[in-house]
Parts: structure tokens; C-alpha cells; sequence
């Protein structure tokens, strides 16, 4: 604590408070004044998330900056925060991610600017939440009310298409969490009416519960994520979000369903986690190998970009389901590694678009001799995203292949070929788009990163290359949550007979 | 048992009944162009009420009139719910009323003896005071949803319900008979005492059973009663929809309270299984042909049927804990509605009414703040944290969870979601859409105030459910 102050608490809501300061900055000649207020709210939501880190005991077990309120008694529900290092690195990566998408949005948005940088913060505040939120009911609200933002930054500033991507996004989304809702209502029920995710820890289950409990997590999580095959929104709603919607979908949003998984299906349903692991490393394979092969063909850059982070996802899933601390941990970095790259990623597209308001990759070419910065920053990502030594994308795909190695050597192998689609898609993608000769006329006129534009890609490239070079400090948080966690999945919960 | 017969737990009705008189003779002395002295009496007298009968929020159960009438804590609280509904429907109708020459007399004289059969329905603790309260809203209603003579929809709406409603009160009463006939008394206490001790023909007893139920449903709206909202919904004048939609979703709801739960609560076996097919129809007919809906009026008016299968499902679980869930469903069911309804109403103007999806078209470019408000109401109606919507059916699942149905809190939840989608359309047209309309948007500074209140209350009560589920435990845990 500092000054006293429950830091979790103010990490939520510091962004939503300035949210609705922007909201009442009024209209769109006020533009200028919902800017500043919105990249005030961003950076202190980030100023304020780092007493976190460096107030965190590496080596305590359990939970750390608990806060503990009751909130609706008739259900026991309580306002119920607290962290580990899984936590602690993604509330890190999201208000990361915040300010950058206001920088990013700062001139390319101009139609109510108002509601478009207040829809970001609010988003912001609640994913803190949903990260920090120790109450299945707390969590459950934070994680659906992330859906009403995203639903109306993809509606409002989206492309043509909008309004078949914005349901289909939320409907999706919908449908997943209801039956998780189902599933939270019935662990209340049988533990005796507490919506605690400790006590559902430790509560006994028989498989058949734990099965069907498990795969109504699923459903919310893995339509999250996604997972092969319910990842079909996902192209849609990137294709048709503006570039901040892209970046917080895919740097952030998407790890609550990654999250989830750590969070609630692996400790609450052991042993169906164990029984349906074969299924879930299918899906996983399925989605590294099959959907990494879907992106190679991609002509919307924003589709190719959208598939790889399916195929990255594939990967995370995979880490988790062959439970060895070496998959678990290289999963949580690559959750991290990906917000960073896949950030990037449509950032650079978000760059291109503006100059040519198309993200045809047969409309590009020859990027190099008009944008030679931004071709090198891009380049930096296009490798990470491929998982080059050195960068980001290594560390987590290396620490996976490692412990699937130990699982199985034909999964290491099969988890090990995305080394060659990533490379694959990534680097065919940068070679239509920058090399060559200059493709067209229009590409002659295009115009290098200004400032704004390299600040924000300059901070991910720095982000990309430390965690890539020194991954030790976010490594260091993850151990005592993973070993714990695990020591949690290897505890069978059926009942004694 | 007192020799004098109290008359404190009536007083909110007296008073009630002796300001109807007074308002109708003194609108008589009233033109036109002072119309608002009556509605100020109107609101004035729903103040006076809410005064009274919140003075005399009772613990204990107290019987009056040779025990046929009942002060409970059930009572107290939903007559306060009414009083707020009826004082919000009248605040969102007076422009709507004025721009198409309704705003007179008749129509708060009628409005209030409405409200006083809800009261009477509420405070019943006998099957005749049931029946007598519900023909005295009834034939109130009947009266008001053909207020507009000249419009043929509302003729035709207000001929449709006076029939099927007739009907349904002629099944109710024949279903009454039968209990009367099995168990020899018509005092709701004494049936319960009855059927507990096993006296009485079983088989009169449940078809009375069948007969009541079918009359709770046509009033309620669930399927296979429902053919009456859509039509009515929409042919009524928008306020009235809202009357008929609002405050008198909280006289159905005691009504269940006062004939299945304090009379038949020894047939609960009985009634749940009929109950299950009414709520899993209700949340299929009306989830799935609201899809369908072009026009608001009627798509809200199936969304009702949808919302009144959650609330059956609350009943039907069958426990304290379930009555309390449906209760709180209803109040912030009524709460969606008098926001959804009261945007229609304040868009409308002279010579038009904004009762086409259509009409909702850019609303966010036209009047961002009008835009949120609904925003808020159509997630709550979906049930989207973080608002209140979503506390709603989470504590109805519960409810049904607790009593064992996990299929139905399964059904129930698929429904919910492709109702979700109609809801998000309204969002859509509002946020997504450029507008059709741009005549500007003229919104009376009170009715603004109360639509902000509304909107906002939605996301409030999100934040802090806790006091208003309390107050519905309440209610429930010292009535039964």
C-alpha cells in the first residue's frame, strides 16, 4: 500500500472515473479537451498500476493487496480483489496498452471523439477488474461489462461491415458466458452459497459435474480466447474495428479468456481438466497448424494478423493443458509476448491504413524506399511475430515446445512447426508489403512515422526487445502463482467413496 | 382480534378513493388550459398515499374488514412500488397526453381507480376482495386503452382485451367457485388450512387449480395466454401501454403471491409443473417472435411475455428465496419498461408517434444523452452486467438452481441470449445508424429529469442491488 491507498481498487477505477470525465467533456468541439483528459486518465492508470509491481512479494504464496468488502449479502457476494503474478503482469500489459491506443486514436478519430476515448478507458478499468476479481459473480460482471465498450467502439468507428461484426462479436461472446453464469450459479449452490473462488477450489466434485462445469467455462473462455473452432468472430470483429479496438481486442481482451482458464477451469475442475486434456491439446494443435496454414493465405492484412493471433492462442491452450510448470509459464509469457507484438502489428496496419485506406496487401509494395522507419519497426514485429531469438515471441513458444517435449515429443513436434507458418505468413506478408519495387502510384506519396505514431511503436518495440533479451523480471512474478497452480491441478477433488 | 374494526390499513385507499372524488369535481371547474391543476392533484394524492401507507409499513400481518382485507409487509411494499410506477407513467405521458387532446379529467380519475384495484388485488386476503380489485382495474383499463375513440387501433385493441379478458376473469371465477366448492370458504387463509389438512375433494381442488391458473396467466401475459399483449400493446396510446405494462405488472405479481402462494402453496407440486410449461414457453414465444417485430411498441410488448417467463420461473422454484428473486425481477422489470416505454414517449410528439424501430434511427447523433439513457435500459433488458438487469436474472437463477431445475436455468439463459439480440439491435439502429428524422428533439425539463433518473437508476442499482433486494426479502420473509 501507499498512502494507505487499495491500489487495486484504484487501478480499476482511476480509468473509469476519467471515462466519465471525458464522456462530459461534451461534443466534438470540445475534441481537443476529451484528448488530453483521455491521455491524462491513461498514463496516471498506468502510473498507478506500478506500485504494484514493485510492491510485489515475489515469494508469497497466495494473493497479495487483497481487498475484501461485502457487497450484496443477500447472495454473498463481496467486492473481493487480489493478485499473483498472473494477474499483476496482464493489469501491467493492459494499462500499458491503454495509453497507447489514445495516442493512436488521437487524430485518426474525428466523430466523437468524446465517447470514443471514454468507450477505451472504461474498457481499461474493467478488464483491471476482471483481472483482480476473487468473487466468481465480481468477475462475471467485469468480464460481460467489457463487452458493452467493445461493442460500440466496433459499431461506431468500424469499417463497413460494422454492424454484422459488432453483434456477431457480442452475440458470440454472449453465448459463451451465460452458461458460465449457469455454471458460477450451481458452484454457489452445491458450496453452500459462496461465489469465493477460493472455497470452489477445494470443494469436492464428482467428474460429471466437473466435466459439465468445465465445459461451460469453456464456452466462455474458449469463444474468449479463441480456440479453434469458435474463433470465427475474431477475424470478423478485427477486419471491421477501427486500430485501437483491433489492439485492445487482441492485446488484451483476449487474454481474459486465457486468464479464465487459470483462474477457474484448471483449479475448480482438476480432474476434468486432466480427463478432456486430449481434447483441448487437439484444439490446440488444431489451431497452430490448421489456422496457421488459413493465415498464410490471408489477403487483408488485418485478417492474416487476426488468424496468427488464433494460431498464438493455440499455443497458450496448449502450454496449459500438458501441465508442467515449463508449458504453464512459457503460456503466460507468450499471453504477454502476444499483447505486445499483436499491438504492434495492427498498429503498423492502423499506420498504413490511414495513408491508404486499404488493407489489401496487393494494394501495398515497396514500402521501404517511402517509410524506411516505420519498415524497420515493422520488421522487428514481423519477426517477434514469427518468434525470433532475441524477441518476445521466442521466449513463451521455446518455454512451451520445452514442456510439451516432455508430454509427448510428436505434440513438441507438431507445436514446434508453427516456427515454420508464423515465419511462413509473417514474413511473406512483410515481403509483399515493403519490399520491392514501390507498387503504385499512391504508395509513391506515402509519408514516414510522424512523432506520435513512433513513440507508440518505439515503446512496443522497447517492450518487445526486453522482454525478448531479459524476460527474467516477468518470469520471476510467474513462478510461485504457476507452481502453486499446478500443485492445485495435480490435487484430485472427486469425492472419497 | 379487536371488537371496532381497524381502519389504518386501509386509510392509503380511502384516502385514495376520497381524492378520486374530489378530482372529479373539481376538474369539472377546471378548463383546459389549467389541465395541470388536476394532474398536480393527481400526483399529489399518489404522494399522499405513498406517505400513508409508508407510515403504516407494518410487521406482522394485520386483517381488517372481517378479514377479507390484509396490511402486510407484501402489501406495503408493492402499493409504494405502484404509487412510484403510476406517478413515473403519469410524469412520462403528460406531453404525450397533451399533444393528442387526452390530457383531461377522465383520464387520472380513471387512472387512480386503477390504481386503487391494484391496491385492493394486493391487499386481498380473500378470494371475493381478488376478484373485486381485479374487475375494478380491468374495467379501468378497458375504459383507458379505448381513450382515443377516434383511432381504430385502440377501439379495436380495447374491444379485443375487454373479451378475452372477460374470459378470463369468467375462468378465474369459475376456478374460485371450486375451491369454494371443495373447501367450503372463500377466505385465502382458511382454503391454505384446508388443503394442508388434506379435506376436500382433491381432484375439485385441482381443477379449481387449472381454471385459477388460467386466469393468473392471462393476466400476466404468459403463453398460451398471451394473444392479447402484442395487439393491445400496441394499439393503446403509448401511455397507456405503459400503464398497462408498468404498474400493473406489480397487481399480477400479487395476485400470484395471494392465490398460488398464500392459498395453494399445499398444491405446490401442482403448480410448479404447470408453471415450468407456461415459463419455458413464455421465454421461447416471446424471445423468438420479438425478433420478428418491426414496431417497438410490439416488440417490448413480447419482450413482456419473455420477462414474465423469468418471473415464473422465480415462482416456480417454490420458496421463499424464488418469491423473493420473481419480486425483485418485477420491480426492475417495471423499472426497464417505464424507461424503454417512457423514450417512446418523450420521442413522440404531435401527430406522431416514435413507435417504429425505425424511428430510433441515429438517436445518438440527435440527443447523445437520450441514446445512453436507453443504452442502459436495453442492456439492462438483456441482462448485461454491469447493470441491474443482470442481478435480476442472476438472482432467478439462483432461485431455480436452488430448487434443482438446471435444465431450465439452461433453457432459460439460451432464451435470454437470443433476446439479447433484439435489444442490442435498438443500441444498433441508436448508435450505429445515421438518423432519418432530424426534427429536433423537445423534451419537458421534468420529463428529462425523470428519464436521467431512470436510465442512470439502471446502472445504480447495478452497482448497489443489495437495499432493493432487501426490501423484497423483506417483504416476503414477514407475509408468508
Amino acid at each position: 500500500m501507499i498512502f494507505g491507498l487499495p491500489l487495486l481498487s484504484v487501478a480499476i477505477w482511476v480509468p473509469i472515473v476519467f471515462g466519465v470525465l471525458v464522456l462530459f467533456s461534451g461534443s466534438d468541439r470540445n475534441a481537443g479537451t476529451a484528448r488530453v483528459i483521455a491521455l491524462v486518465g491513461a498514463v496516471l492508470g498506468f502510473l498507478v498500476t506500478i506500485p504494484l509491481y514493485t510492491q510485489f512479494n515475489l515469494h508469497q504464496h497466495g494473493m497479495q493487496f487483497v481487498e475484501f468488502t461485502p457487497w450484496i449479502q443477500t447472495f454473498n457476494i463481496n467486492y473481493h480483489l487480489g493478485i499473483d503474478g498472473l494477474s499483476l503482469l496482464l493489469i501491467l500489459l493492459n494499462s500499458f496498452t491503454t495509453i497507447l491506443v489514445v495516442i493512436a486514436g488521437w487524430k485518426v478519430i474525428q466523430s466523437r471523439v468524446a465517447q470514443y476515448m471514454a468507450s477505451f478507458l472504461f474498457l481499461s478499468g474493467l478488464m483491471n477488474g476482471a483481472f483482480s476479481a476473487l468473487d466468481a459473480i465480481l468477475f462475471y460482471v467485469f468480464f460481460e461489462a467489457t463487452l458493452i465498450p467493445m461493442f460500440i467502439i466496433i459499431g461506431v468507428w468500424g469499417g463497413p461491415n460494422r454492424i454484422y461484426s459488432a453483434l456477431k462479436f457480442f452475440l458470440y461472446t454472449f453465448f459463451g458466458s451465460v452458461l458460465f453464469l449457469v455454471a458460477l450459479i450451481y458452484l454457489y449452490v452445491v458450496s453452500g452459497g459462496s461465489f469465493a473462488l477460493y472455497t470452489y477450489y477445494h470443494l469436492p466434485l464428482s467428474l460429471t459435474a466437473q466435466i459439465l462445469i468445465f465445459l461451460a467455462f469453456m464456452s466462455a473462455f474458449a469463444v474468449k480466447l479463441p480456440m479453434w473452432p469458435v474463433h470465427t468472430w475474431l477475424p470478423d470483429a478485427h477486419v471491421e474495428a477501427p486500430t485501437g479496438g483491433s489492439v485492445v481486442l487482441a492485446a488484451v481482451m483476449l487474454k481474459l479468456g486465457g486468464y479464465g482458464f487459470l483462474r477457474l477451469s484448471l483449479p475448480i475442475a482438476p480432474d476434468a481438466s486432466h480427463y478432456l486434456s486430449p481434447l483441448m491439446i487437439t484444439l490446440s494443435l488444431i489451431a497452430i497448424v490448421y489456422i496457421g496454414l488459413v493465415a498464410l493465405v490471408q489477403s487483408d492484412m488485418k485478417k492474416l494478423i487476426a488468424y496468427s493471433s488464433v494460431a498464438h492462442m493455440g499455443f497458450v491452450t496448449l502450454g496449459y493443458f500438458i501441465f508442467n510448470a515449463h508449458g504453464m509459464e512459457g503460456a503466460i509469457i507468450q499471453m504477454i509476448s502476444h499483447g505486445f507484438i499483436s499491438g504492434a502489428l495492427f498498429l503498423c496496419i492502423g499506420v498504413m491504413y490511414d495513408r491508404l485506406h486499404t488493407r489489401q496487401i496487393s494494394d501495398y509494395g515497396g514500402l521501404i524506399n517511402r517509410m524506411p522507419v516505420f519498415a524497420t519497426l515493422f520488421m522487428l514485429f514481423a519477426m517477434a511475430n514469427c518468434g525470433l531469438p532475441g524477441t518476445s515471441g521466442f521466449v513463451g513458444e521455446f518455454l512451451v515446445v520445452m514442456g510439451s517435449m516432455k508430454h509427448s515429443f510428436w505434440i513438441a513436434v507438431a507445436a514446434a512447426s508453427t516456427l515454420i507458418w508464423a515465419a511462413g505468413y509473417s514474413l511473406w506478408l512483410y515481403k509483399r508489403v515493403v519490399f520491392g519495387a514501390v507498387g503504385n502510384a499512391r504508395v509513391e506519396t506515402m509519408a514516414d512515422l510522424n512523432l506520435r505514431e513512433f513513440i507508440v511503436l518505439g515503446l512496443l518495440a522497447v517492450a518487445v526487445l526486453a522482454l525478448g533479451l531479459y524476460p527474467a523480471p516477468f518470469a520471476a512474478v510467474l513462478h510461485t502463482p504457476v507452481h502453486d497452480l499446478l500443485a492445485l491441478v495435480s490435487q484430485s477433488k472427486l469425492p472419497v467413496q | 382480534m379487536q371488537y371496532i374494526m381497524p381502519l389504518w390499513p386501509a386509510y392509503s385507499e380511502l384516502f385514495l378513493l376520497g381524492m378520486v372524488c374530489v378530482i372529479l369535481i373539481a376538474d369539472l371547474f377546471v378548463s383546459d388550459d389549467n389541465r395541470i391543476i388536476t394532474y398536480a392533484l393527481t400526483q399529489l394524492t399518489l404522494l399522499g398515499c405513498f406517505l400513508i401507507t409508508l407510515s403504516t409499513l407494518a410487521g406482522p400481518p394485520v386483517h381488517t374488514f372481517s378479514g377479507m382485507f390484509v396490511a402486510d409487509a407484501l402489501a406495503g411494499v408493492l402499493k409504494l412500488t405502484v404509487y412510484i410506477g403510476m406517478a413515473m407513467t403519469l410524469a412520462y405521458s403528460r406531453a404525450y397526453l397533451a399533444a393528442r387532446g387526452l390530457f383531461r379529467g377522465e383520464f387520472f380519475a380513471l387512472s387512480l381507480f386503477a390504481t386503487l384495484g391494484m391496491m385492493v388485488m394486493i391487499s386481498a386476503s380473500n378470494l371475493l376482495t381478488v376478484y373485486l380489485g381485479l374487475e375494478l382495474l380491468n374495467l379501468s383499463l378497458y375504459a383507458l386503452v379505448a381513450l382515443l375513440r377516434d383511432s381504430r387501433p385502440a377501439t379495436e385493441a380495447a374491444m379485443k382485451y375487454f373479451v378475452l379478458s372477460a374470459m378470463a376473469a369468467g375462468m378465474l371465477l369459475y376456478g374460485m367457485s371450486m375451491l369454494y366448492g371443495a373447501t367450503g370458504t372463500l377466505d385465502i387463509a382458511q382454503i391454505a388450512n384446508h388443503i394442508v389438512h388434506g379435506s376436500g375433494s382433491q381432484a375439485v381442488l385441482v381443477l379449481g387449480l387449472i381454471f385459477v391458473i388460467a386466469g393468473l396467466g392471462f393476466k400476466i401475459g404468459a403463453v398460451p395466454f398471451h394473444m392479447w399483449i402484442p395487439d393491445v400493446y400496441h394499439g393503446a396510446p403509448t401511455s397507456i401501454t405503459l400503464l398497462l405494462s408498468s404498474p400493473v405488472k406489480f397487481a399480477s405479481f400479487a395476485f400470484f403471491m395471494r392465490l398460488l402462494v398464500q392459498c395453494l402453496q399445499g398444491m405446490v407440486a401442482d403448480w410448479q409443473l404447470i408453471l415450468i410449461i407456461l415459463a419455458v414457453l413464455s421465454l421461447a414465444i416471446g424471445n423468438i417472435v420479438a425478433i420478428a417485430q418491426t414496431n417497438i411498441k410490439r416488440m417490448l410488448a413480447y419482450s413482456t411475455i419473455s420477462h414474465m417467463g423469468f418471473v415464473l420461473l422465480g415462482i416456480l422454484a417454490g420458496d421463499s428465496n424464488g418469491y423473493g428473486a420473481a419480486m425483485f425481477y418485477v420491480v426492475v422489470y417495471v423499472l426497464m419498461n417505464l424507461g424503454a416505454f417512457g423514450m417512446v414517449l418523450l420521442l413522440s410528439r404531435s401527430g406522431f408517434e416514435a413507435d417504429q424501430l425505425d424511428d430510433f434511427k441515429g438517436l445518438n447523433q440527435r440527443s447523445p444523452w437520450l441514446a445512453f439513457m436507453m443504452l442502459l435500459v436495453m442492456f439492462a433488458m438483456a441482462g448485461v452486467p454491469p447493470t441491474v438487469g443482470f442481478y435480476a436474472k442472476l438472482s432467478v437463477l439462483e432461485a431455480v438452481l436452488n430448487a434443482g431445475y438446471v435444465w431450465l436455468a439452461v433453457v432459460a439463459v439460451i432464451f435470454a441470449l437470443i433476446g439479447a439480440f433484439y435489444y442490442l439491435r435498438v443500441v444498433k439502429l441508436m448508435y450505429f445508424d445515421t438518423p432519418q428524422d432530424d426534427a429536433p428533439i423537445i423534451v419537458h425539463p421534468d420529463a428529462q429529469v425523470l428519464m436521467s433518473a431512470n436510465g442512470l437508476a439502471m446502472l445504480l442499482l447495478g452497482i448497489l442491488p443489495q437495499p432493493l433486494l432487501v426490501v423484497c426479502t423483506y417483504a416476503i420473509q414477514y407475509s408468508l
